[in-house]
């Protein structure tokens, strides 16, 4: 593996753990509100995963600022998108659980746990059936696995032979309900196995998570058909800033919290000297002016105007009609 | 020509001029459609174009959402109204809400097409009018082809749109015969006056503005009076402006639907004119509708469920003579 990709790696994962820290101290003082999801613990999937995977669609959960940020989405707009702001990706109408921009081939962003699966099959037919060689990634949880949704997308992206990369984000609770209290088959690839390749993997490790999108973006994108894979990682806070997340003992984190997957990649990175400290104290610097920048950014910008609240509900022919 | 084949000319005519239109559902393509409405397609555009799924409406439209973000037009057949309730999910959370809830960068250009309607003995499960969900769902569009000509151009209108479109059929009108009448500008956002007349304005539209038409003639003779007769094809959004100009003429106002009468979409449009026309209404509001009931399979108390003409005739002259005409 490449330096500059492991560089890259690890500023996209600190800008991921500085922001979300950050959105959770502007959550406290009221600047941001409603659900925020926060992904800290989880990064390696989500840089690992994006950077490996390249351009193709990205279709994502609700927790998804990291994966935004990955994608190459601006700190400013995301974050001024969880304050409600004007200049938000999705013009302050969207919030934190509704980030999207086709301009970043990234749709969501979605609060209907596994609702977008089949959004990940559909998008995936199209861009076969227009030509165009890139695949579509999707990304949900573990509680996904155990809804309609899953196996109807699983069924089809196999029978069609679509380019999907299901990428299932396994961080153990679904909410406060432990996964093995949820799903019968408790090595939740073992879900997929009958349709598509599928393998487990450790999601706090980037090389491990690269490699195995790499080598999959690959498969799906050669073979033309989907591919599987379940990365064990860990939310190290509760499920969004409204659960108390007293359902996990202090022993279960601070095993989570010794694979710190950030603290991960400064290690073995240096080990391999693919990072060097003076690199990552640059980086460090880097990233808590981006983050300082972005929240200035969403304080100071406006409000959208009220007549944004009937705007973009339909195209302009239809705007026309709708009284 | 029958009803269903001008819906199937219009797909054919959209799938012939435009590649990236395709059609999804079950049976839809090998087996040519349950009501036979896409009969044929498979065969002239193959099964990449007329895609047959499985019986999972919540993905069809899911699959439908995605193929539309990545740059198809896709018409989603639900073989029947009833089966939609399954990918309500897709269709109020995310059809709906997509282009809203990204500030306008998602665009939806899609169809979902399904019949609804009580049709013969289906029982209570195979037997509904559901326009009342799609109408009151902000972000949809909901149209109605109550004839050849809007089934025809309403439906290729609906697939040139960049909106997605939920798009209501009637079982019982697919074998009816009727021909597609020459209309160029057709809009299906502008109702048609389809009978001109004086004293009373009734609205209907799908099955029920067949049974109107049927029933006028004893209206007017009973009560000596002069029905005007509008046919919508889009129910939201509404072309109040057509029923204004009426009801401002006549003074009285009726609609008739199949649904049931409890929170239907009758009584939005009943409210619509009583809050925008009521010191020109010179009687009360009537709503003729299907009864409160779950569909009976038994043919008798199944046709005391919904409006026929000889009910819709009895009741609109006692609500005529109660209210002095």
């Amino acid at each position: 593996m490449g330096k500059s990709i492991v560089e890259r790696a690890y500023y996209l994962m600190k800008l991921g753990r500085v922001f979300e820290e950050r959105a959770k101290e502007e959550y406290m003082k009221g600047n941001i509100a409603g659900f925020l999801h926060l992904a800290i613990g989880e990064e390696a999937v989500h840089v690992g995963a994006t950077l490996a995977f390249g351009k193709g669609d990205l279709f994502v959960h609700y927790r998804e600022h990291v994966w935004a940020l990955a994608r190459g989405m601006s700190p400013k707009t995301v974050m001024a998108e969880l304050f409600g702001k004007k200049t938000g990706v999705s013009k302050g109408k969207g919030g934190s659980m509704h980030l999207f921009d086709p301009a970043f081939n990234f749709y969501g962003g979605n609060a209907i746990v596994g609702a977008h699966l089949p959004h990940a099959v559909g998008a995936a037919y199209a861009r076969k059936y227009l030509g165009h060689s890139e695949g579509v990634l999707v990304a949900f949880g573990d509680g996904a696995t155990n809804a309609g949704n899953y196996y109807e997308s699983l069924n089809l992206a196999s029978l069609w032979e679509l380019p999907v990369l299901f990428l299932n984000e396994n961080n153990f609770y679904a909410i406060g309900t432990r996964v093995d209290r949820a799903s019968a088959v408790k090595e939740l690839y073992k879900k997929a196995k009958e349709f598509m390749p599928a393998v487990r993997i450790d999601g706090m490790n980037f090389f491990e998570v690269f490699d195995a999108v790499s080598k999959a973006k690959e498969y799906i994108e050669t073979e033309g058909k989907p591919y599987y894979i379940e990365a064990l990682t860990y939310r190290y806070e509760p499920h969004s800033m409204s659960d108390p997340g007293d359902y996990r003992s202090p022993r279960e984190l601070k095993v989570f919290h010794d694979k710190d997957p950030v603290e991960f990649l400064k290690k073995e990175g240096i080990k391999r000297g693919l990072l060097t400290q003076e690199f990552i104290k640059q980086i460090d610097e880097r990233v808590e002016k981006e983050v300082e920048e972005a929240v200035q950014f969403a304080l100071k910008s406006p409000e959208p105007e009220d007549k944004e609240l009937y705007t973009d509900i339909f195209c302009e022919v239809c705007t026309d009609v709708v009284p | 020509m029958l009803y269903r084949e001008a819906l199937n000319k219009a797909l054919d005519e959209m799938m012939e001029k435009d590649e990236t239109v395709v059609i999804l559902g079950e049976d839809v393509g090998f087996y040519g459609g349950n009501y036979r409405v896409t009969e044929g397609l498979y065969a002239k555009y193959g099964e990449k174009r007329a895609i047959d799924t499985p019986i999972a409406e919540n993905s069809i439209v899911g699959n439908a959402i995605g193929m539309a973000i990545g740059g198809l037009r896709p018409v989603a057949e639900i073989m029947t109204v009833n089966f939609i309730l399954i990918a309500m999910d897709q269709i109020v959370n995310q059809m709906a809400k997509l282009r809203y809830m990204s500030g306008g960068k998602v665009e939806l250009p899609m169809v979902v097409r399904t019949p609804q309607g009580v049709s013969k003995q289906l029982a209570a499960q195979h037997s509904q009018s559901l326009e009342r969900f799609f109408t009151s769902t902000p972000g949809l569009i909901t149209m109605v082809a109550s004839d050849a000509t809007a089934a025809y151009y309403g439906l290729k209108y609906a697939i040139e749109l960049d909106d997605p479109v939920i798009f209501l059929e009637h079982e019982l009108l697919y074998p009816m015969k009727m021909e597609i009448q020459e209309r160029k500008d057709f809009d299906p956002f502008k109702a048609d006056v389809v009978k001109e007349g004086k004293d009373i304005t009734v609205v209907s539209y799908l099955k029920m503005l067949h049974d109107t038409l049927q029933a006028v003639s004893v209206i007017e003779k009973e009560l000596g009076v002069s029905v005007e007769v509008i046919n919508l094809h889009s129910l939201n959004p509404l072309d109040m402006e057509t029923i204004s100009k009426s009801v401002k003429k006549t003074g009285r106002f009726v609609i008739v639907t199949e649904e049931p009468k409890t929170g239907s979409f009758a009584g939005e449009i009943v409210s619509k004119v009583t809050e925008e026309l009521f010191y020109q209404l010179d009687a009360p509001p009537l709503r003729i509708c299907g009864e409160d009931v779950p569909t009976p399979y038994n043919r008798k108390l199944e046709l005391l469920s919904i409006p026929t003409p000889d009910k819709i005739a009895k009741q609109i002259i006692y609500w005529g003579r109660e209210n002095g005409i």
